[in-house]
């Protein structure tokens, strides 16, 4: 077999069932096969998209998500998406082409040093120097991807090694010696976790992407219903608890509910789970939860005691160490007193917004909720758009809630949205976009109308960057300072694609109009003119302690 | 607080590139690094001498080593009955006058004279990096011209 053939027996017998990407001179013996061949190939207009829809297709599905380019400026174009997954620890595999294997190094045409670049960015990369390794990096690729703290592995394949023809050898057995994840808890530390636990008074559950990636939402359900704690998620890790649920606090943090920041102050007990204590979360770090030991579960060592010291770190899955603490607890704390305060801070600070009769954002996002029963799959782009839709959507199930955590990119929730529709053809897919990052991959709405790809795109439109404006007018003096946006007709431009175009005004329309996006049997854009100056609140300024909150309060 | 490690690696090509990319992207510094092949011709070894702050920043360090696909084992002398030894090439200004001078600092050392040429002076030193140190400071009355040291390797005794 050809390496281009080897690659795509290789994909194959990896399960892979759909790719996204584009093509170009340095991958062409692999387009070559790819014409006549079962995996799915969605062409995107713009390689970025494919790495954000192949990191939606993934987290939607909890697949390896396959995006391919061509060497260099394709390469390139990859990178944004390959950080972004990096960040949120996706399992993607990139693929990319490059230059002949004696080209490299010789600024030939379209040659980056894309395995130089990503470095950083990726769990792992590969540049393929000869045919007969190829199999098996592929095999390790998709192994490194999706096992441990997933994450992205590219694979760079020169042209003349994709062309090369040598016998096809397909390793059954994986074996990395440097690449030994832990799986179990240490059981002398899960002991001593349940003993915290049972002494505790006032415990927090604060869960992160990691339940998400292990699967683990069950066993939390369990584990917070047994020692009567509250939960409250990370961006990461919305949907991994449920948000209707009495003990969920919603997220905490920057944009959090003010309950949920002043549980996590006044705890006796933080019980982290696969979240990473971001800055985003934990403010003034000096000022984060006074009075709390610290339970750190993550599979990755790395992410624990890196920013808070923590009192018993357990390195492992997030599944099978709630598992063994769920067997090791005999005795359970008493939390009724700390349930209660918790439930007066809910009456007292709830999230709320000022109804003025115009269209507020806050509004638009409960209507699809409401409009969806919580079902959908929502992406988000980033900024104001993303933590409305964190605040104001109850995510009940896990891999619902798709949004850019870590990395912040603005342009992910629309190529993200194709790729979760992809993985999910009968979910209703809703993007949540703002007007400013829904143009930085507006060009995939060509992709989703061709390749019949119905996502729902929700346009909060206030005409600035949102996010960037509010914090021009709490903390520069009202100076919009280039974030005043102009923008096209979307109406008239989701049509010009063959997509259909919802312009809302009035906020009598706004449920009507979601309604209708549901209903139609295409690509649909829905440019909702919102409140210009809503900001999002509660508001804990950057480098203030998590319980400072501004704004919002009732 | 500087830290010896050393580090087994697969010997493969970009690993030393992931290595120095780790340490610069999260802003760590090397002192100095030396590599090399081991008996297995798969694996290298590297010692690296780290500046860590505290306790906490050389446990991210190893932990982040330790991410590395490519890295397999790690070992921190920090703890740990060691061997370590240095290399230096020194330069000096020399003339036949100064014979029995420099034999006379040399013999305190485990150090040679290689050769001279005109009014140079080569001499090979071996020793912890402490020892290197103070026969440097010996030396200087000669004039340095240049020196070479080839950073610390280490080995668990």
């Amino acid at each position: 077999m050809t390496g281009a053939e080897i690659l795509i027996e290789s994909l194959k017998r990896e399960g892979v069932e759909v790719m996204f990407g584009y093509p170009g001179g340095s991958v062409l013996p692999i387009f070559d096969k790819l014409y006549d061949v079962d995996i799915r190939f969605i062409l995107v207009r713009h390689e970025q998209g494919a790495a954000h829809a192949a990191d939606g297709y993934a987290r939607a599905t909890s697949k390896v998500g396959v995006c391919l380019a061509t060497s260099g400026p394709g390469a390139t174009n990859l990178t944004t998406g390959i950080a972004n997954a990096y960040m949120d620890s996706i399992p993607i595999v990139a693929i990319t082409g490059q230059v002949k294997t004696f080209l490299i190094g010789n600024d030939a045409f379209q040659e980056a040093d894309i395995t130089g670049v990503t470095r950083s960015i990726t769990k792992h990369n590969y540049l393929v120097k000869d045919t007969k390794d190829l199999a098996r990096i592929v095999r390790e690729a998709f192994y490194i991807a999706s096992t441990g703290r997933p994450g992205p592995v590219l694979i760079d394949i020169p042209v003349d090694v994709q062309q090369k023809d040598i016998e096809f050898i397909w390793p059954e057995e994986v074996e990395i010696r440097g690449y030994n994840p832990t799986c179990f808890g240490h059981p002398g530390q899960i002991k001593k976790a349940a003993k915290f636990i049972s002494q505790s008074k006032k415990p927090i559950i604060y869960a992160g992407g990691g339940i998400i990636s292990s699967g683990a939402h069950h066993e939390l359900k369990t584990f917070a219903e047994k020692i009567g704690a509250p939960v409250t998620m990370t961006l990461m890790g919305l949907g991994g608890f449920p948000g209707t649920h009495p003990l969920s606090l919603g997220m905490l943090g920057m944009h959090g509910t003010a309950y949920a920041n002043h549980a996590i102050m006044e705890s006796d007990l933080i019980i982290a789970i696969g979240a990473r204590f971001d800055d985003r979360v934990t403010g003034r770090l000096d000022a984060f939860a006074p009075n709390a030991l610290i339970i750190h579960i993550d599979i990755d060592p790395s992410s624990i005691s890196k920013n808070v010291k923590v009192d018993i770190p357990i390195v492992g899955d997030a599944k099978n160490i709630l598992g063994q603490l769920l067997e090791e607890i005999n005795k359970v704390p008493d939390t009724t007193d700390w349930l209660k305060t918790i439930e007066s801070w809910k009456k007292k600070y709830p999230l709320t917004y000022k109804d003025n009769g115009k269209i507020k954002p806050q509004y638009v996002i409960e209507q699809i909720y409401e409009a969806t029963r919580g079902e959908a799959i929502i992406t988000t782009e980033v900024g104001q758009n993303q933590m409305w839709s964190c605040q104001w959507y109850k995510y009940t199930n896990p891999r619902t809630f798709i949004s850019s955590g870590g990395l912040g990119t603005m342009g992910f929730g629309f190529p993200a949205a194709m790729g979760a529709k992809v993985g999910c053809p009968d979910k209703i897919v809703f993007d949540i976009a703002g007007d400013g990052s829904i143009q930085m991959n507006i060009q995939e709405l060509a992709t989703c109308v061709c390749n019949k790809i119905h996502v729902k795109v929700a346009i909060l439109n206030n005409g600035y960057l949102g996010m960037v404006r509010q914090w021009q007018e709490m903390f520069y003096k009202k100076r919009y300072s280039f974030t005043t946006l102009y923008n096209p007709d979307f109406v008239k431009l989701a049509e010009s694609y063959g997509a259909a175009g919802i312009r809302v005004t009035k906020k009598e329309d706004v449920r009507p109009a979601i309604e209708k996006a549901i209903s139609t049997d295409n690509v649909v854009f829905i440019d909702f003119h919102i409140e210009p100056e809503e900001n999002v609140y509660p508001m804990v300024p950057a480098g203030e302690a998590i319980n400072r909150m501004i704004g919002g309060m009732a | 607080m500087r830290h010896t490690i050393s580090v087994l690696v697969e010997n493969k090509f970009g690993v030393l590139a992931r290595i120095a990319g780790l340490f610069s992207a999260r802003g760590y510094n090397i002192a100095s690094l030396a590599v090399s092949e081991t008996l297995d011709p798969t694996i290298s070894y590297m010692t690296m001498v780290v500046e860590a702050e505290d306790e906490r920043i050389l446990e991210q360090i190893k932990k982040q080593l330790n991410k590395l696909i490519d890295v397999i084992t790690i070992t921190d002398f920090t703890k740990k009955e060691h061997v370590d030894r240095e290399l230096a090439l020194v330069k000096i200004n020399y003339s036949t006058k100064d014979k029995i001078r420099l034999e006379g600092v040399l013999k305190n050392y485990m150090a040679k004279l290689i050769g001279h040429k005109g009014d140079t002076a080569i001499i090979e030193a071996v020793g912890e990096q402490a020892q290197i140190k103070q026969l440097l400071q010996e030396l200087k009355p000669f004039g340095i011209k240049d020196l070479v040291r080839t950073g610390k390797i280490a080995v668990e005794s």
